[in-house]
């Protein structure tokens, strides 16, 4: 196999920061290349070198053993380089087809859709990849969305595709559908770089590896089964041994903390977006909601947390009903909550940290009294509480969008079980962490089990799902489907369930 | 019968510039440009018109004059959204700001603060031969100034530009999402920028109707919010051609409305009617706004990271 892409020795600085620091990449022809490492180990701004969206500081990239300038992504298409992003870059308002010629070069000035469209159905069907051409994107499945990104770029006849985490939205089964489709590619001689840090993953579908710790290389073009195991795997990205098993004994429920009951939910576009769920959370125990996302985990949290109001059910926190409560009053019945969206709810970026530690109580004693706050005592508290959660900031004084998504994770997660609640929230309590992070929050959660908090944990990553909690409920289309205890879980039967296939029947979506 | 002819055929007259002005914003505001600049580039196509009518002596000439001096405005506009990214409402209001001084400014130092105004080649009534003799529908349609029916029949081509072509698709889709347009090779910046000099040139020949079509000359503030209402034209036609003609159309009503209770003397104050076609598009907005068009990137600078 040849050589087929090459970058030497690529350096790019953001500022002081530097992201890549003398990171060279080699990729064969006709080979499904892994790249691997923690979040923010720079993998995502080398392909963005790749496909010319940042320039590099200094080093050079050979494709097909010349020396390329990339400067923008037109230049990258040019060579058959194609990028399928992490964040999809589709346009919801417009349709499928109008997406996938969107700056394509062979385009007339009067587009011809419909000869367009004849060639992409062609093609998704030559990849078993079913997608209506006129369909608004707006309306096409996540999985659909990633599979006509993929499309996309095999329109302009890449021949090296990049995929940006492409298993972080997708069910196991849609997850086997995608590597099809790669074994495909392969076998047509195309090229694959394949961002990820799932083991199994990579080791279904990868031959070799690179992998990137903290912007420097830290193993190239490793064979994937030269990695024994995902503890070896963790070590090469972190760089010291990971404890990956989260110590847990097994749960003691004790009383009802959260009753919901017969809960129906209908949003103002009048979608029914919950329907009859029925579960109940106890003291001492950890129950995890896992379901693909948008199946209405988030406006049954909302419902929760008062901000939304359920069209009709009951919710009861510690016997008291709390259907109709504003959040405000919410938060004082003790619901701690980590919130899916740490940016857009449950932190500040612009203020600093003890401003967003004391925000949630500022009202209360001893945060505040009379109105004025008691900084003193804030100051004090939020020492402990980053020292505590070991949150690495210069200071308490510093802005929290200056910290790294983990340490604000972190923020947030150590503010919410500071507070002494009843019931704990968490909403992707790990999403976009490294591993590090992950297994640290996670243990805080199960330390907060077993300190008698009944804890309610909404997720779409299996593994977590399978680990953590103590009874998993899955939900489907805003139903409960099943609620299983821990010990009964497999990663196929979960699989099936989170795409509504109730009996193990076999009918895959399109 | 007459009156009811008149009050049509008057609609049209009075739609033609905010017709014109909105099928130019409806590509900046595709585009992911919101345009408040184009109440200035307006005035500033009404005084260079006139000049340029002046000084060459033919309406027409003018009127190039008045489209390559108002695109000229339109790129200062473009150069700070677009290059320098500054925020597009603050450097919209200011360019409305410099051009209400500026055209002030040259105006009295050309033609003096007092005097008459002098004599200009003007647009005039172009009848259609044949047509406009057909009676009620001649006269509503087909006996106006050129102009007129140049902007009506923008309404289809530009229609077609939008969704037909390649480069509607590409206007469309950097407003709704630039980041992704980039990723496919599309220049963001220039289309924003050709689309914020595309609706200069429509605004310059707005511009220029307003001051030798309306009237005969230029008069210090001329557009009086001609420009503001193109904008909300755009809104209340939920950013497509042929939204934007019935809307422009609406605004001509109930302005021609406001002449014929100005005329009839009537006890209703001219404010009244004159409030109309504002009424009527906070209304609309109301019940238009959950099925809005309105682009994802509408007027955040696109800055790659």
């Amino acid at each position: 196999m040849t050589t087929i892409l090459e970058m030497r020795n690529i350096t790019k600085r953001f500022g002081p920061v530097v992201a890549n620091d003398d990171v060279s990449f080699s990729v064969k022809k006709g080979e499904v290349h892994a790249l691997l490492g923690e979040n923010g180990a720079g993998k995502s701004t080398l392909m963005n070198i790749l496909f010319g969206l940042y320039e590099q500081t200094s080093g050079e990239i050979l494709y097909k053993g010349k020396t390329v300038n990339i400067r923008s992504p037109r230049d990258a298409i040019h060579l058959g380089i194609g990028m399928v992003h992490q964040h999809f870059m589709l346009i919801p308002a417009h349709s499928a087809i109008e997406n996938v010629v969107l700056g394509y070069e062979g385009n007339s000035a009067v587009l011809d859709l419909k000869s367009a469209a004849k060639r992409f159905t062609e093609m998704a069907e030559r990849y078993h990849m079913n997608i209506d051409p006129w369909e608004l994107v707006g309306n096409l499945s996540v999985g659909q969305q990633q599979r006509l990104e993929i499309l996309k770029a095999l329109y302009r006849d890449v021949e090296t595709l990049i995929l940006d985490e492409p298993t972080a939205v997708l069910t196991p089964q849609e997850v086997d559908g995608l590597f099809e489709v790669i074994r495909q590619l392969v076998a047509e001689g195309k090229t694959v770089v394949f961002i990820s840090h799932k083991l199994p993953e990579i080791r279904a579908i990868c031959d070799r590896c690179t992998i990137l710790r903290r912007g420097k290389v830290a193993a190239a073009g490793l064979p994937i089964s030269d990695i024994k195991d995902l503890n070896e795997l963790a070590r090469l990205m972190v760089g010291r041994e990971v404890e990956l098993v989260t110590e847990k004994t097994p749960s003691e429920p004790g009383e009802v903390v959260l009753n919901v009951e017969n809960l129906n939910y209908t949003n103002d576009k009048g979608i029914h977006v919950l329907k009859d769920v029925n579960f109940d959370v106890r003291a001492g125990e950890i129950v995890g909601i896992c379901g693909v996302d948008g199946n209405g985990q988030s406006e049954l949290i909302k419902c929760l947390t008062g901000l939304l109001h359920a069209t009709s059910g009951k919710i009861e926190l510690m016997g008291n009903d709390i259907t109709a409560c504003t959040p405000k009053q919410v938060l004082k019945q003790g619901i701690g909550h980590i919130p899916e969206d740490r940016h857009a709810m449950g932190m500040v970026g612009q203020m600093n940290l003890r401003e967003n530690i004391s925000m949630v109580d500022s009202r209360d004693e001893p945060y505040s009294s009379h109105g004025f706050m008691h900084w003193r005592w804030i100051d004090d508290h939020s020492r402990n509480l980053i020292d505590k959660f070991s949150v690495k900031t210069p200071s308490i004084m510093e802005k929290a969008i200056n910290l790294s998504g983990g340490n604000q994770q972190k923020l947030v997660v150590g503010r919410e079980l500071s507070r002494k609640a009843n019931l704990l929230i968490a909403v992707h309590p790990s999403r976009g962490l490294d591993i590090g992070a992950t297994k640290y929050i996670q243990s805080q959660i199960v330390e907060a089990r077993d300190r008698g908090v009944a804890v309610l944990m909404v997720s779409t990553e299996l593994d977590e799902i399978l680990e953590i909690p103590d009874r998993v409920l899955v939900i489907y289309s805003g139903r409960i489907l099943a609620c299983l205890d821990q010990c009964d879980c497999t990663r196929s039967g979960l699989g099936l369930l989170m795409a509504g296939i109730e009996d193990g029947e076999e009918d895959r979506p399109a | 019968m007459n009156e009811v002819v008149s009050f049509f055929s008057t609609t049209l007259r009075l739609a033609t510039p905010t017709l014109l002005a909105a099928l130019g914003i409806v590509f900046s505001e595709r585009a992911g440009v919101v345009n408040i600049g184009t109440e200035g580039m307006m005035l500033v196509g009404a005084l260079s018109g006139v000049i340029g009518s002046y000084v060459t002596g033919n309406v027409w000439l003018g009127t190039l004059i008045a489209i390559v001096v108002t695109v000229l405005f339109a790129a200062i506009f473009g150069f700070f959204t677009v290059v320098v990214k500054a925020d597009q409402t603050v450097i919209g209001t200011g360019m409305n700001l410099l051009a209400s001084g500026l055209t002030i400014t040259v105006n009295r130092a050309l033609f003096g603060a007092s005097t008459s105004p002098p004599e200009i080649d003007k647009f005039v009534i172009a009848p259609i031969p044949g047509l406009s003799k057909i009676p009620v529908i001649g006269p509503i349609f087909f006996n106006h100034h050129i102009l007129v029916y140049l902007a009506f029949l923008l309404v289809p081509i530009a229609h077609f530009v939008m969704f037909r072509t390649n480069v509607g698709l590409k206007v469309r889709s950097v407003g709704e999402n630039p980041k992704a347009c980039d990723t496919v090779g599309i220049r963001v910046g220039m289309t924003r920028f050709l689309s914020i000099l595309y609706s200069g040139i429509l605004a310059g020949i707005a511009g220029s109707f307003v001051s030798m079509g309306m009237l005969s000359f230029f008069t210090e503030g001329m557009i009086a919010g001609g420009g503001f209402i193109a904008l909300a034209a755009v809104v209340f036609g939920n950013y497509t051609p042929r939204g934007v003609m019935f809307s422009s159309l609406v605004f001509g009503a109930s302005n021609a409305l406001m002449y014929r209770l100005q005329a009839l003397a009537t006890n209703v104050p001219s404010q009244f009617p004159l409030m109309i076609p504002y009424v009527i598009t906070i209304v609309s907005l109301c019940i238009v706004s959950r099925r809005s068009n309105k682009p994802l990137g509408s007027g955040k600078p696109y800055i790659k990271e």
